[in-house]
Formats: C-alpha cells, structure tokens, sequence
C-alpha cells in the first residue's frame, strides 16, 4: 500500500500560479487526473516526482518527502511526456541502463521489455522507434524495478487506437495488482475508460474528485447550450419555453435558428422531439453549442 | 562516487553527438599544422612553443573543455532526457562525479595526447616543451571539464558562455590585463607545468601556491555547486 499525499501544495512560476492550492491523496488503483491543456497537470505531476518543489505545502510518500529525496525513487516509476530519451539507445540497452541505475542487472530489464511486448523491436535503436513503441519503451523503463507508485504525464498522447488500447490494458492490470498508478490527460474518454478514480484540474485548482460516475453527472447535469433550427423556430420556442427543463430561449431571426439554454439535460433531450412532433415542427438541425471541454470544466470550476 | 551506467551513457552522448567531430577536428588541426611547421622550418623551440602554447594550450585545449564539459550534461537537460538519471536511487552529486570524471577523461585524451605528439613532432621534445605543454594541457583539462560542466547544469547557453570565457577572457583580456591572468585557468596549468618541468621550458604569470589553491577551488567548487544545482534541477513539462 502506497499513497502519494499532496497536502496544500501550490506553485509559483513568477506571476504565474501554475497549481493553486491544491489537496489530495492518490492510494492503489488508477486515478485519471483530468484537465484541459495548460491546467497545471505537468506541474503536479512533476511535483509528485520530486522534480519540482511545491512553493507552498507538501508533497509525501507514505509520510516520506518526494523532493530531493532520491530514496523515493525506488518505490516510484516515471513515464514523462517529453519524447527524448537517449535515441542513440537500442531499446534494449536503455532499459538495462535504467535497471543497472537501480542496481538491477539485465534479467529485470528483460522481463519489463516483456511486460510491454517490446522484445520484436529491442534491438534496434530508440531513433527509428514510431511514438507508440517510444512510448513503451518509457514504460518498460519505469517498470523495471517493479515500483508501486507510477505516474504517467499525458501517456496516450499520439498514440493510435491499437496501441491506446494495450497500453490501457497494461495500466488497468497494474492497478489490479495493487500498485498506486497515476495518469494525466485533457479527453474524459480516456480517463473514464481507465481510471476509477478522477481528479479534475482546472487552471490550476482542484475542481472535482470521485469515481466517473459522479465526474460525468456533474458535467451532463450542468446548462447546456443548443442551437436548434426547424420549420417553425417561434412556434418551438413557445412550445418548449413552458417546459422547466428550459431556462431561456432567444430566437435569433437573422440567423434563423434558436439558442436554446437547457438546465435538464436528460429531460430536455426528451422534450424537444415530443414537443416538435405534437406540434407538426420539423427539427433541422440541433446541435449542442458549448460542448468543448474548456467550457465543460469552466462549469466545474464555478460549481 | 562514481557510477559505471552513468559514466557509459556520457560517454556514448558525447561520443555519438555530431558536436563529437570537434573533438577529432581539433588535434588533427594541430597534427597537421605540427608536421607543416616541422617541414617548412625545422626543428625550432620558438617556433614549437608558438604553435604548443598559441594554439594547443590557449585554443584546443579550452574548446575540447567546453565540448567535453558542457556536452557531458547539458544535451540532457536541455531535451528533458536528464529524467531518467534523476529518477533514480542515485545520488546527484555521484552523477556529477561521474560525468565530471568523464568530461576529464575526454578533454585529457582529446588534448594532452595530441599537445604530447605535436610536441614530439615540432622539436622532439627539445627543451623539454611537449613534456611541459602535455603537463599544462592534462591540469587545465580538469579544470574546464569542471567550470563547463557547471555551466552546463546552470544555462542553456553553456556552449556560447564558454567559448567566451576561453577565447575572450583567457585569449583577449588574459594576454592585455596582467591582473585577468590571475583568474585563468591556462596561466595556472602554465605554473603547475612551469614546476613540473623546472621552469626551462615554460613560464606563468601566476605564482605555484596561488595557482594550485585557484585550481582547486575552482574545481571543487565548480562541483559541488553543480551537485546542488543537480539536486534542486527543476524539469518543466511542456504545458
């Protein structure tokens, strides 16, 4: 049982707050920690490995300070996002560099190489390496001393869907069998995919926490915005305009279309093809108009 | 102290980099500028101590320092790759040594071994000035390797930042103000070979004691304080 600690870490960069109080603890399985880009992901993770320093706060393992404490290093495995790493390298000779710097011989390396069926490829050098097999290599790497804590910054990132799917597979396994695993990224999919437990980070605060379940609900339950065309856009709006689940309507004539804001998302969903029907309006077009992930997040951050 | 993974990864950076070229393009220039001199004007003391301290000791011998001493750290930390040491059970300041010994390791072969045959050709060793410059050229080697492996840790500019020291402090202002001398890290190779080899065949500026104590506090001092910049090396992410 390992468990990461960050107890009201923020950091500083100049002006800039990159990690603004922030407070959590991450134990055995997977956790996503979710967050657009630019959220301050990066900044927490390379916290949580000891390559920054809180400005204030604390980051622990198990008690123990992460920063400039080597020692954690052999309980944590890092898989950074940068891409470089040695290409001079044949795989094979990079994860045995990274066993021996653990004091492991090649067995250890040759058994990681395994764990992410890289063996076709160890021979050649990291340079000729597609970014799917870069990536595995990385997490050949950090397995090598079987740690307990491994944190990943943006794994998926460029890798085609075969590969996503393997490495899925190797992260959900890993958290199966006990180990604290971490991962950053800014699609909900892939965090829900994977993790059973979700961190949301949203310029640079802590906007959310708990299983997916609860992560989708507060985001499916917030105001939802839609553009609607139909046949008769001021008939529709009237029709709708009484229903609860519709907060506001505006009839937007030099368009041609609604706006409308929905503040019941499942009942609303329901109520526009019903009221369009009972009231022989063609529906041409709905489509929801503030669906990015910014605005998704935005709304977490406020509620 | 002293780390043998550490140490094969440096070398096979520094080694495998095209920047590497320098390091073999250097003492050939100095071979062959060697065997011209030899040829064109025979054996001649002056003319060899021209070519050994004009060119290997106040040229070769810094620029190999600043390839050998800011190649063995910097391309790491500047491509994030440095990650992979850091994330290790390893001591920084070990780290350090290890590539300190290294970038040593490489500026001696790289300069002294050259400075020793260009000698040998020049004069064959008359007066006893490869042997001096060979003495002058290994001791300076620690000391860049230390001071340019430092500046490799604290800026992304160690390259340019150490050019300028050996070309224009030690070259320009090291040649015009008598008191810069003090502060070069060649005058205090030139005392140590000045001792060395009885003070016939060469001559520094700067006193033995002062000399040996600059040298060794330059170096640990260099050091250490690339240790602790090692140890608090923040690695920023790419948001």
């Amino acid at each position: 049982m390992t468990t990461l600690t960050i107890d009201h870490a923020s950091r500083w960069f100049g002006n800039v707050v990159a990690v603004n109080d922030i407070t959590m603890t991450i134990g055995p399985g997977v956790t996503g920690l979710l967050g657009p880009n630019g959220a301050g992901k990066s900044t927490l993770i390379n916290m949580m490995g000891g390559f920054l320093a809180p400005s204030t706060g604390t980051v622990t393992l198990d008690g123990d300070p992460v920063w400039r404490n080597e020692s954690v290093y052999r309980q944590i495995g890092i898989v950074p996002e940068r891409e470089a790493m040695y290409d001079f390298l044949t795989g094979r000779e990079f994860v045995v560099a990274n066993a021996e710097l653990h004091g492991l011989d090649a067995a250890a390396a040759a058994r990681a190489l395994a764990t992410v069926d890289m063996e076709y490829a160890q021979d050649r050098k990291i340079a000729t390496y597609s970014k799917g097999m870069r990536q595995r290599v990385k997490m050949a790497s950090a397995l090598v001393h079987d740690p307990s804590v491994l944190l990943l910054d943006e794994p998926f990132n460029g890798m085609d869907p075969r590969q996503r799917m393997q490495l899925m597979e190797l992260l959900r396994r890993m958290g199966e069998e006990g180990r604290t695993v971490l991962f950053s990224s800014h699609i909900l999919e892939e965090v829900e995919q994977l993790a059973s437990h979700i961190e949301v980070i949203v310029a640079g605060r802590h906007a959310a926490s708990g299983d997916f379940r609860r992560i989708r609900r507060l985001m499916t339950d917030r105001p939802h915005q839609y553009v609607v065309r139909s046949s008769d856009d001021r008939a529709l709006a009237a029709a709708l305009i009484a229903d609860p689940s519709t907060a506001g309507i505006e009839v937007d004539t030099q368009e041609g279309m609604l706006r409308v804001q929905a503040v019941d998302f499942g009942r609303f969903t329901a109520l526009l093809p019903r009221v369009a029907r009972d009231h022989g309006i063609r529906l041409l077009a709905v489509s929801p108009s503030d669906e990015s992930l910014e605005s998704v997040f935005s709304y977490l951050v406020a509620a | 102290m002293y780390d043998p993974t550490v140490a094969r990864l440096t070398y096979r950076a520094l080694l495998g980099r095209r920047r590497a070229l320098i390091l073999f393009v250097l003492p050939a220039l100095l071979l062959v500028i060697a065997a011209a001199v030899r040829l064109l004007t025979g054996a001649d003391d002056s003319t060899a101590e021209a070519v050994l301290g004009g060119f290997s000791l106040a040229v070769m011998v810094p620029i190999i320092g600043v390839v050998a001493g800011t190649g063995a750290i910097a391309p790491e930390i500047d491509d994030g790759s440095v990650v992979y040491l850091l994330a290790k059970p390893i001591k920084r300041p070990t780290i350090i040594l290890t590539k300190l010994f290294v970038a040593i390791g490489v500026t001696m072969a790289f300069s002294a071994i050259p400075t020793l045959i260009a000698g040998f050709i020049l004069n064959g060793n008359g007066g006893q000035l490869a042997v001096a410059y060979t003495v002058a050229a290994l001791v300076a080697s620690i000391a860049y390797a230390a001071l340019f492996l430092l500046l490799g840790t604290v800026t992304r500019h160690a390259v340019v930042f150490g050019l300028v020291y050996a070309l224009i402090w030690e070259g320009l202002f090291a040649s015009l103000i008598s008191g810069a001398r003090t502060l070069s890290v060649q005058q205090w190779a030139l005392a140590v070979a000045e001792k060395v080899t009885g003070g016939e065949a060469v001559t520094s500026d700067v006193a033995l004691p002062t000399a040996v104590i600059l040298l060794v506090a330059a170096t640990v001092l260099a050091t250490w304080y690339a240790g602790q910049k090692l140890r608090s090396l923040t690695v920023a992410g790419e948001e």
